[in-house]
């Protein structure tokens, strides 16, 4: 039985069970109810067959090489090369589309009647099937189709909203980048097939001595380029705060939670595998950039009030996070520094399974949130804690997740990611010293202002008293819904309690590369659980903390409650009001609660105040009849960046255009030319 | 022996952090030419509160019944993991300096959201500013206790004191650029002046009392005495990791006295240090406070710059 399942017939089962998936739900395209159970139902099944085959392939398994090679085109082969590395992915993948799938099996009933849900059904499982195959292929044409399924696939659930008109243009703008991306890569991949004749991943890394330096160089260019765009790496990151909200909670979820770590899993591939050996400013870049988008990242998560866009900055953030640990991994690795670069590898790992465990977690309860309310604008939110009380418990977990705090899995990976910044410190000299010293600074900063984005969101959204009637008539999500999001937040605890079994497992796959296969690791864990960074560097241990701060609450609780004053009797009164009548315009919004941060970062924020006054007699201007305040965030990259590009792009197209006068004539002469052109190339 | 230095390390902080709120009480009504309430009336005080019936908004939800528990619960177990009045006293090995700074902000991620749950605009505010203060001081918490961390190739707290130990060989110049860092954190997160006014109430520029406005009886109790252990907890990690003097190394009782006589004095040469700070500074207007707690962070990561 083992021995089938981590065989490539086993893998095979997954990529098969989503076509059935995704083709099958087209045939319930008249009964909403039906299509509904059939994809969840489906994309669960194989989902947790991907679970199943990932785990018991890291605990067992070695490699996996297959291939099958269709004749007829001969550069494409669908191959697969599954390592540990991949099969972690695998892993994630599987464990975050489960609780994503039967969330849908709740959460899509609103859609019904108003839009296809057999057409949703069909996206959402080639979707999910895609991810699979980006993360096992090995042959690059190969992968590039199952990468553009994906980016399709997930462009349909995107615009799947489509009576929006705001998730058409996310939706454009989404397929503009991610084609932008993709070009990049095809580059990339051409350019590494002129100079090594293969597209299978093993062969290019077998005749990686063939391509020049600079030719790597531009390789690396192209490939950050291409996979920075789906990673969403600050200037590429335009379309993920748009086109995640957009798509269907779920679906925003995986967005957010594993398809971005696509992007990342390839950085991994390319630059710790087959790219070997690499100059040293490919990983400073990469540092780099982590620095840059984590603090911008978290800084735009703060001026949002729009709770999905909230999180998908988030995302930002934390790419930008895990890419402190690649960068810092790639350096060191370059300087000479396996072990550290272990470590840093291991750190950027573990915090990738870590934000898609919170990220999908946050987005799913996000969702129930938006279920109930029909808005993402949080400042219609508040007080949903006493209407939908099992949802807040679920978002404080993720939030508590996201901002580092322990014993949830967070703060774990977070400790490893500036346990290793701290080794550059120390181990490095010179420059790239202080490079780490302005990384730790900015790691710091960016824990920091998560806690108080969400002390905000769960402050707006959950606390006080209903910002408008629609909260009052607020339900509990159905139950699937619920599940889904509570095996979520047991998965970020047990992550966070288990977190050196998971470390052990993450020094398994990552010193099944190449690069580290003969590394010791600097990391040790006991039987406890407690991680040790060798030589006693930093210890921690998470279930001491779990115990113990767990206990004392409790022991405090029966201190404080049950042995002193026990005749204590508590009133229920209002809340101090100065003498006035409270109501749901004094509390504090979400903008003005992330104000004060926005204005002391307004260098690069850009905040905007408008003030436009009527009056009711315009000549005297005594008494006002309206007062509208708008305030908005400058976009830098749109300003800066992007619309600079497009007046460069647009003037050349029309300078272009005047070729094209059409004349016959011209157009004749213009073969001609070609033709004269090309001959003389040819002789 | 080993059971008694046990329960001094667990209860040690909690149950001296009243005495220092009310020394500095004394000190700051001596310099004001008032007499001032005995040194022990924080005692009494959260005595008095604890014997008293609650009221609690209809707004609040369990968060802010649950809220003074939790942050108390952090106090206590930040205040035992942390070098007191030993340097081998480490009872639960979790004194890594991310454990204490993250742990520590669990309580202020309540804090906040307890501030923010009565959907008293006072509260309201209150949050907001505490939440901008403690996310610009993190990155000056983190680097402070970098910089000796870095020094003594632990991240360790109790590795740190111990290796500091009557020890005068170190960089000079890093400790002191870092304490000073560390000093500005301090005043920050206990909410002292120039950052926050601890002695009044209701007014506008407040940031910790607004949070715990709502509060009544055995929870105001609660706040009241996490925030004294909040300042010793500072205290305590101010004196032994930048001049940990006094340390007992062994577990004998007279270093133990020694131990705990110098924690004692320590708090009261802080306390007076604190007292006339607060006396002679007026509070900053709120948007000056980035710019004390950014120098923090640079003064910070200039003292790591120079350890090596």
């Amino acid at each position: 039985m083992l021995a089938f399942i981590i065989s490539p017939a086993g893998f095979l089962i997954i990529p098969t069970l989503f076509i059935i998936g995704g083709l099958g739900s087209l045939f319930f395209k008249q009964n909403d109810h039906l299509a509904n159970l059939w994809i969840s139902t489906i994309a669960m099944l194989a989902s947790l067959w991907g679970l199943f085959f990932s785990l018991l392939f890291i605990l067992f398994g070695q490699e996996l090489v297959f291939s099958f090679a269709p004749t007829s085109f001969p550069l494409l082969s669908l191959s697969f090369h599954i390592d540990l590395l991949a099969g972690f992915f695998v892993f994630i993948i599987s464990l975050i589309s489960i609780f994503c799938s039967l969330y849908g099996l709740g959460y899509l009933t609103h859609f019904y009647k108003k839009y296809n849900i057999a057409v949703f059904g069909f996206f959402f499982n080639f979707f999910l099937g895609s991810l699979f195959l980006v993360v096992t292929a090995s042959n690059a044409v190969f992968f590039l189709i199952a990468w553009e399924i994906m980016s399709v696939a997930s462009y349909f659930m995107v615009v799947y909203d489509r009576h929006d008109k705001n998730n058409i243009k996310a939706g454009l703008l989404y397929l503009i980048m991610t084609y932008v991306g993709t070009a990049f890569i095809i580059l990339a991949f051409l350019l590494l097939y002129k100079y090594t004749n293969s597209f299978e991943f093993a062969e290019i890394k077998n005749q990686l001595v063939l391509v020049p330096n600079y030719i790597k160089d531009l390789v690396f260019v192209f490939t950050l380029i291409g996979f920075g765009t789906k990673a969403g790496i600050i200037p590429l990151h335009i379309w993920l705060p748009d086109a995640h909200p957009a798509a269907p909670t779920q679906v925003s979820a995986i967005m957010s939670g594993v398809m971005i770590k696509s992007g990342i899993y390839m950085m991994i591939r390319l630059f710790m595998d087959i790219l070997q050996p690499i100059p040293l400013w490919w990983g400073v870049t990469i540092l780099v950039i982590g620095i840059i988008s984590s603090l911008l990242g978290v800084l735009y998560a703060l001026t949002e009030h729009d709770i999905k866009r909230l999180l998908a900055y988030h995302s930002i953030e934390n790419i930008g996070i895990i890419l402190l640990g690649l960068g810092s991994a790639l350096i060191f690795y370059t300087l000479n520094l396996p072990e550290l670069a272990l470590l840093g590898l291991i750190a950027a790992l573990f915090h990738t399974v870590n934000h898609a465990i919170f990220k999908s977690l946050l987005f799913l309860s996000a969702g129930s949130v938006i279920n109930a309310m029909h808005t993402r604008n949080m400042e219609e939110y508040g007080g949903l804690i006493k209407y939908m009380p099992q949802t807040a418990l679920f978002f404080l977990i993720g939030s508590m997740a996201i901002s580092a705090l322990p014993p949830f899995n967070g703060f774990f990976s977070e400790w490893l990611i500036f346990q290793t910044l701290f080794q550059g410190i120390t181990e490095l000299n010179s420059v790239w010293h202080l490079l780490f010293i302005v990384a730790v600074g900015s790691l710091a900063l960016t824990g920091g202002l998560a806690l108080a984005c969400f002390v905000k969101a769960f402050g707006a959204i959950f606390l006080a008293r209903p910002r408008s009637v629609e909260v009052l008539h607020a339900k509990e999500s159905p139950l699937s819904m619920r599940l889904a999001m509570g095996g979520l937040s047991l998965m970020a605890i047990i992550f966070g309690l288990f977190s050196g079994t998971v470390i052990i497992i993450l020094e398994k796959v990552s010193t099944s590369l190449t690069a580290f296969s003969a590394i010791t690791s600097p990391l040790s864990v006991s039987a406890s659980q407690k991680i040790t960074i060798i030589p006693d560097f930093g210890t921690v241990s998470a279930p001491i903390i779990f115990i113990t701060l767990g206990a004392l609450v409790l022991i405090i609780l029966f201190l404080v409650k049950s042995v002193i004053y026990k005749k204590q009797t508590v009133k229920i009164g209002r809340t101090w009001d100065c003498g006035s009548d409270l109501d749901s315009r004094m509390e504090i919004t979400a903008t003005g609660f992330a104000r004060s941060i926005v204005v002391i970062f307004k260098g690069i924020l850009k905040p905007s105040l408008q003030q436009k006054v009527e009056y009711h007699d315009a000549d005297s201007r005594f008494l006002q009849k309206s007062r509208t305040v708008t305030m908005q965030m400058g976009d830098v990259y749109y300003t800066y960046f992007y619309n600079p590009l497009y007046k460069i792009v647009n003037g050349l197209s029309l300078r272009v255009r005047k070729i094209q006068n059409g004349n016959i004539n011209a157009y004749i002469s213009y073969i001609f030319g070609a033709l004269i052109v090309a001959l003389f190339s040819v002789l | 022996m080993n059971l008694l230095i046990f329960i001094i390390q667990l209860l040690l902080v909690t149950a001296i952090s009243p005495l220092c709120t009310g020394i500095i009480k004394k000190i700051k009504a001596h310099l004001q030419n008032r007499h001032g309430a005995s040194v022990f009336q924080p005692y009494y005080d959260i005595w008095k509160l604890l014997h008293k019936d609650e009221v609690i908004s209809k707004d609040a939800s369990f968060i802010f019944r649950l809220a003074p528990f939790i942050i108390f619960a952090v106090t206590v177990f930040v205040g035992f993991s942390i070098p007191l009045f030993t340097s081998f006293s480490n009872i639960f090995q979790v004194s890594n300096i991310l454990v204490i700074i993250y742990t520590l902000a669990i309580g202020t991620f309540f804090l906040a959201l307890a501030g923010l749950d009565s959907g008293s605009p006072m509260g309201g505010f209150g949050s907001s500013r505490e939440m901008t203060v403690s996310a610009l001081a993190e990155g000056g918490f983190i680097f402070s206790l970098l910089t000796v961390s870095l020094i003594n190739h632990s991240t360790d707290l109790f590795t740190i004191a111990s290796a500091n130990l009557f020890n005068f060989s170190q960089p000079f110049l890093p400790i002191i650029l870092a304490f000073s860092g560390f000093l500005i954190v301090l005043l920050a997160e206990t909410a002292r002046f120039p950052f926050d006014n601890p002695a009044t109430h209701l007014e506008l520029t407040m940031i910790h009392e607004s949070m715990i406005l709502e509060y009544s009886g055995k929870r105001l109790a609660l706040m009241e005495w996490a925030a004294s252990n909040k300042l010793v907890i500072f205290i305590a990690l101010g004196t032994n990791l930048f001049f940990p003097l006094g340390l007992a190394s062994e577990a004998t009782l007279v270093a133990i006295l020694i131990g705990l006589l110098a924690f004692v004095i320590k708090i009261i040469i802080f306390s007076v240090a604190i007292a006339s700070l607060e006396s002679s500074l007026a509070k900053f207007r709120f948007f000056r406070l980035p710019d004390l707690l950014l120098s923090a962070l640079i003064i910070n990561a200039v003292a790591i710059a120079l350890i090596f």
